[in-house]
Order: C-alpha cells, then sequence, then structure tokens
C-alpha cells in the first residue's frame, strides 16, 4: 500500500473504519474529561499553568547558563555528561558506551527524545536487542510500529489486538484479552529482560539546574526496575528539559500527570543524582534543532512542553485521525508546531490539520499559544513550503475580489444566480469538496446589502 | 455613540436574516447604526489559509470603512477576533470591534429582550468567539462560570435549552478547512449534530453563521429536520422557517 502524503489523505483513510474512529475518538475524549475533573480539584490551575509558563520563559531566555550551571552540577555529582548537536551523535554516543562498557543487553524507558532519533532502529542495525518495557511501547515494539501518542503510544490498539500481539509474541492463549492475564504476562516477560540487562536507557523529563539531577517520570516503575538492576545508565534528554531549581518541580508535576491522564500524581517520579558505587551513569544533552527553534521568536515557546500529551486528547481532529496520521515522532498540536521546525517540506500539511480552535493552548498546561502558532506556520509555509499553484492562485483572486466592493457585489450576484440556475449535477461534481457530504446554502432572493439600500438607505 | 455594522462576506451573500436581525437587535436597544456599503470581508479566509498577505486588501478596506465609527459590531465570533487581532490590533484611538453577543451583553448591557420561542435548542459554542473572545468559559480553563450568549437566549420567553454532552467541542468547519480536510471536518460536524439530536434540538443557533452554515449542509443532506438559526434571529424574535 502505497503510505498517504498528507494528513488530510492519512485522516480520511483513518476515517473509514467509522467503528475504530469513533472508539479512538471516545476513548480519548474519556482521557480529557479526567484531566478535566482532575484539575478542576485544583483552585490554583490556572496560576499554576502561569508559574509554569513563566519558570519556562525563565529557562528559555537562560538555556545557555542554566545549561553550563546543569553540566558542572551534574558532573560533580559524578555523571558523565555528554552534549550531542543532532540524532546522529546521540546515537553515537549510546553505541560508544555500550561498546566501552560491552554490554550485550539493555532495556529501555519511555523516552520520545529516543524515538525522535530512532535510537532503536540504529541499535537494532549494529546487532542490538533494545527492550522497552513501558508496556505500550512493548505493545507497538512487538507490532512492528511506532508510538500513536507520546503518553499512551499503543492507544490505537484495541484490547482484542493485544491479546493477539501477545499470543504470537508471548504464547499467551489465543483469543483472551483480559487486560489483568496479558499484563500479568507482560510483566513476567520484561522481570527477565530487566534481570539480564546490562545497560538501561530512560529519558528525562526534568533535569534540575541547581542540583545535577535529573526526574524520570513513569507509572509502571519501569525506569526504576531497569536503572536499579542494571550497572549503566544512559539518559537522554532533550536540552529544554532543564528547570532551574528543585523547588520548581513541584509546579510541573503537579500539573504533569493531571494534563496527561487526570491521576493527580505520576505513579514513580523517580530522582538520579549520582551513580551507585561502582557503577556508571550518563547524560546525553541533546540539541537535535532545538537550538534553531529557540531562535524562532514565533516559535520558541514550543519548547516549553513538557510532553503531558493534553492538546493531543483534546484535539477534535488527533482524535479523530489517530496520532499516525501526522507522520511524525510527536504527533497532534504540539507535533504540528515543532514538526515543521525539523523538517518543513516534509510536515508541510500538518499546521493545516487543525480549524484552529484553540483548544490546545486553554488545555495547555504551560500555555504553549498552539493555535497561534498553528497560524504563523502555514504563514511560513505558503511562502517556504511546497508550492501549491492552484490554492495560491485562489486565495490571490480571492483577495483581490475581497479589495474592490463593486467587484465583490457583482461576484456575489454571479455566484447566487449560477447557484440557483445550475442544474445540480453541474454544481455538486467531483471538484466540490464542499458538496460531497455537504448541501450549499440555500441561495436567499437578495443579498443583506440590496435589502439594506431598499429599507435602510433610502 | 457611533456604531458601524460589519457583516461577514458569506452572511451578507447567503444569510440576509441573520444580518437583518443584528441590525434590528442594535436598532431595538436604541442604537445608531449604519451599514458602510462599500464593506466585503476581513480577509480571514486568505489569513488562516496562510497568504495573509493577500488579505491585506480586504484590511485595508475594512480600517477605511470603519475609521470614523467609535465601535465596530458583528454578529460573528470568527470574523470579529480575526478583525481584532490582525486588521484593527495596531490602530491605536481606532474603532473598537465586538461580536453582537459581547456587544449587547458589555456595552449595551442588555437586560430584557421582547422575544419569544417556543422550541428546544442547542446552542453551539463557535470557538473562535469562545476561546479568542471569551463569550464564555472555556471548558478547559479553570475559571468561574460565564456564558455571554447563553446569558442573552435564557432572555427569550418559552425557550427550551438543552445541555450537550460536549459542550464546547469544535464543529469541524474551520473555514478552507472544511474542505482541505474534507472527511474530518465531515466527521466532526456529524458528531455535534448527533450531540443535539440526543438532545431532542429542534433548532441549532450560536454565534458564528459559519459554523451553522457546515452543520445545516450535513443537516440538509441528510435530510434532518433539525434547522439552524443565527443567534440574533432568535434574540430578535424570529421563528423557524420550513
Amino acid at each position: 500500500m502505497k503510505l498517504p502524503q498528507t494528513h488530510a489523505d492519512a485522516a480520511a483513510e483513518f476515517l473509514k473504519d467509522t467503528d475504530r474512529s469513533h472508539w479512538h475518538d471516545d476513548t480519548l475524549w474519556h482521557v480529557r474529561s479526567k484531566r478535566d475533573a482532575s484539575a478542576q480539584k485544583i483552585p490554583e490551575w490556572e496560576q499554576l499553568r502561569t508559574l509554569a509558563s513563566q519558570i519556562k520563559d525563565h529557562v528559555l531566555s537562560n538555556l545557555d547558563t542554566l545549561l553550563l550551571q546543569f553540566e558542572k552540577n551534574a558532573q560533580a555529582n559524578g555523571i558523565e555528561v555528554l552534549w550531542a548537536k543532532d540524532a546522529q551523535e546521540h546515537n553515537e554516543h549510546v553505541l560508544r558506551i555500550l561498546e566501552e562498557n560491552q554490554v550485550k543487553q539493555l532495556v529501555k524507558s519511555k523516552s520520545i527524545l529516543t524515538e525522535e532519533c530512532g535510537l532503536n532502529h540504529f541499535l537494532e542495525d549494529k546487532g542490538y536487542d533494545v527492550v522497552d518495557t513501558d508496556l505500550g511501547e512493548r505493545i507497538i515494539q512487538f507490532n512492528k510500529q511506532v508510538p500513536s501518542h507520546i503518553v499512551m503510544p499503543a492507544i490505537h490498539l484495541k484490547k482484542k489486538e493485544i491479546g493477539d500481539i501477545f499470543h504470537k509474541h508471548l504464547g499467551t492463549e489465543a483469543g483472551s484479552d483480559d487486560p489483568q492475564y496479558l499484563t500479568e504476562a507482560a510483566r513476567q516477560h520484561l522481570r527477565q529482560k530487566f534481570i539480564q540487562a546490562h545497560a538501561a536507557i530512560t529519558g528525562v523529563n526534568f533535569g534540575i539546574a541547581e542540583t545535577g539531577g535529573f526526574v524520570v517520570c513513569t507509572n509502571e516503575g519501569n525506569a526504576d526496575m531497569g536503572t536499579h538492576l542494571a550497572d549503566i545508565h544512559i539518559a537522554c534528554m532533550g536540552i529544554e528539559k532543564l528547570i532551574p531549581r528543585a523547588a520548581d518541580l513541584g509546579v510541573f508535576l503537579r500539573l504533569l500527570a493531571r494534563s496527561a491522564t487526570g491521576q493527580s500524581i505520576t505513579n514513580y517520579n523517580s530522582h538520579f543524582h549520582r551513580p551507585r558505587k561502582d557503577k556508571k551513569m550518563y547524560l546525553i544533552l541533546v540539541d537535535n534543532g532545538r537550538t534553531k527553534q529557540l531562535g524562532r521568536e514565533d516559535f520558541r515557546n514550543s519548547l516549553k512542553c513538557i510532553r503531558c500529551g493534553a492538546c493531543m486528547n483534546t484535539c477534535p481532529i488527533y482524535r479523530r485521525s489517530s496520532g499516525f496520521s501526522y507522520n511524525s515522532t510527536v504527533p497532534g498540536p504540539i507535533g504540528s508546531i515543532l514538526s515543521p521546525g525539523m523538517d518543513l517540506k516534509k510536515h508541510s500539511t500538518l499546521p493545516f490539520a487543525s480549524t484552529l480552535c484553540g483548544s490546545c493552548s486553554d488545555v495547555c498546561p504551560v500555555k504553549i499559544n498552539i493555535h497561534e502558532q498553528l497560524y504563523k506556520w502555514r504563514q511560513v509555509i505558503t511562502k517556504e513550503g511546497p508550492s501549491q499553484p492552484s490554492k495560491k492562485w485562489a486565495m490571490r483572486f480571492g483577495g483581490n475580489v475581497m479589495s474592490k466592493p463593486k467587484l465583490f457585489d457583482l461576484m456575489g450576484k454571479m455566484a447566487r444566480k449560477s447557484l440557483s440556475i445550475s442544474p445540480r449535477g453541474f454544481v455538486y461534481n467531483s471538484f466540490n469538496a464542499w458538496g460531497k457530504h455537504r448541501e450549499l446554502p440555500e441561495v436567499p432572493k437578495e443579498s443583506f446589502k440590496d435589502w439594506y439600500k431598499k429599507n435602510r438607505n433610502k | 455613540m457611533k456604531v458601524g455594522l460589519f457583516i461577514p462576506c458569506y452572511v451578507e451573500q447567503f444569510y440576509p436574516n441573520a444580518a437583518i436581525a443584528s441590525l434590528q437587535l442594535l436598532e431595538k436597544a436604541g442604537v445608531t447604526v449604519e451599514y458602510p456599503l462599500e464593506q466585503t470581508c476581513c480577509g480571514q479566509p486568505m489569513a488562516n489559509s496562510g497568504y495573509q498577505q493577500y488579505g491585506e486588501g480586504a484590511a485595508q478596506l475594512f480600517r477605511k470603512n470603519f475609521e470614523a465609527y467609535d465601535y465596530v459590531v458583528c454578529p460573528s465570533g470568527s470574523c470579529t477576533l480575526h478583525a481584532k487581532e490582525h486588521i484593527l490590533s495596531d490602530q491605536e484611538g481606532g474603532p473598537k470591534i465586538y461580536e453582537l453577543c459581547e456587544f449587547l451583553t458589555d456595552v449595551l448591557q442588555v437586560k430584557t429582550l421582547d422575544a419569544s420561542f417556543p422550541f428546544r435548542v442547542g446552542l453551539h459554542a463557535s470557538c473562535h468567539g469562545l476561546r479568542g473572545l471569551h463569550l464564555a468559559k472555556p471548558s478547559e480553563l479553570m475559571i468561574p462560570e460565564f456564558n455571554k450568549p447563553l446569558g442573552l437566549l435564557e432572555m427569550v420567553k418559552d425557550i427550551d435549552l438543552v445541555q450537550l454532552t460536549r459542550k464546547d467541542e469544535c464543529c469541524g468547519f474551520g473555514g478552507t478547512f472544511a474542505v482541505f480536510e474534507e472527511a474530518v471536518s465531515v466527521d466532526m460536524g456529524r458528531d455535534r449534530i448527533k450531540d443535539h439530536e440526543q438532545q431532542g434540538v429542534q433548532v441549532i443557533t450560536g454565534a458564528d453563521m459559519s459554523c451553522l452554515m457546515h452543520l445545516e449542509g450535513l443537516l440538509r443532506r441528510e435530510k434532518k429536520t433539525i434547522k439552524v438559526m443565527h443567534i440574533a434571529e432568535i434574540l430578535n424574535g424570529h421563528t423557524p422557517e420550513n
């Protein structure tokens, strides 16, 4: 099957299976509702959002000095700090660490950054077996897919499908889709992997400049299982994941889980400061386009994102098109303002996959003006992205008509006239996307302007 | 107080009743309103499609048409927001633009309406008015409840207002989105209609005719009996057409 190229095509494909698309929409709307109920209980919710946004403003304005402070403190704690300008450098650092320490088996907890860098494929090509230990990620790893959501990576799969995948890969009973039974099977399977692993890779939710420590949040405790059992801990962190002080952490932890799933707090918020005796801890700080985004005034505060996924759960388009339709590591509204900065051509349709309804901006715990940035990316894409001559011509023509009142009146009259006399098949032709499933408005006997001239402006 | 009425291009051409109702509502409230005849469009269709520069001619015309007024009133949250953010934003001392419901509520402080509407009504919260102009509390924000369009509808006698399951989900119109993302747009519209249907709604209303045009297009194609009416028509005492 040829992969659909635009978001619109991919979304249309997804919507063909109405049972699945409605189920997907309802499932994620349920998560959004849980978020509302949870946020509702915090009287100072809006204050927290403002505070979080301001802290991140401070971080982005002082990223250079904060990063150096973070590095210095981390090194003083005994963490080996590495810098990576892009995905390749990041992956090579990981490979070198594995080779130097003669690591054969490794486990990885959830990290969208390593997805962004394509780490799994890179290491698999070198002969490593990378085991994702987050349940959702393990499921899609078995299924040879990428995450369709940054918090719930396997949210596109139904219970029965997961039962089938586990039957194939873990030998569970055919046809069984009992969540407890399947989870137990995953638990037993992953225990073996944890025990065998020499190295554990984790992401980083928050790096704390003041202490040189970092925090990893998981609901399953899988980051802890991995890092506590392995000799080597490699933490991969985007440079924007910094906060200035340990005292700032509470603001973000209170917002993160409530925004993500409606939980009052993530089950495990694990603080890492230094390697245990005779063990090693590495921290890779990754740019991969972030400083470029920081330099774009209109788009810099997209880097405030704490990856809660609330904008996906609330987005009526994401819920009805699924994560894969975005064809980017981070899908949904936030992905649609981050991804064009990485590859404008590849992601040129994403900022248009929105009605600019603004729900994403209002739900965002760090107050990123997502929908305004979507609007701004559209302005950039029509100038620097792939050319769309017919759309451009239509818009220029429309703009011209709208700037000339007499021409506008004439065109309006002609449109109403031709709509009222044309045969139906002429109006509802294959080029009329509006009319595929919708009627055009009925033609009134006169325009408002005509009425006004007769009734008010004598 | 000099008030200029701005009527969105597609309303002027296809929904004159919504425009007439807006004008009459303001007149009934004792406001002297003028409709500058040289007006066309705010330029939003071009700008939201990424061609803000092609909407500049329309924007200039807008500024010229309304420069002599204290207030511009417009029966569309979306066009009002666009004009506010992109046309009048850098104009000091120029006219202030208000969406019709917020003008009636905040400036005229209307307390009573002479209208009756004995129908079961669902209020569609159009996004730009809701989240851009704050006509009501969006469900995402944890702030005190308020709802200007609903407050006005509650002044109408005999009206039966329903509670929707998803009270402020987008209908999927989104300007050119309706055409370029046709499949998602239609799916979103159908879901909104279903919500209203489940509440036994006879008339869907709202402060943006564009959303209603999209929903009406689906309702008429699917031969459903639910009607759409602009909120100004209900507030002005119109009845649904058959």
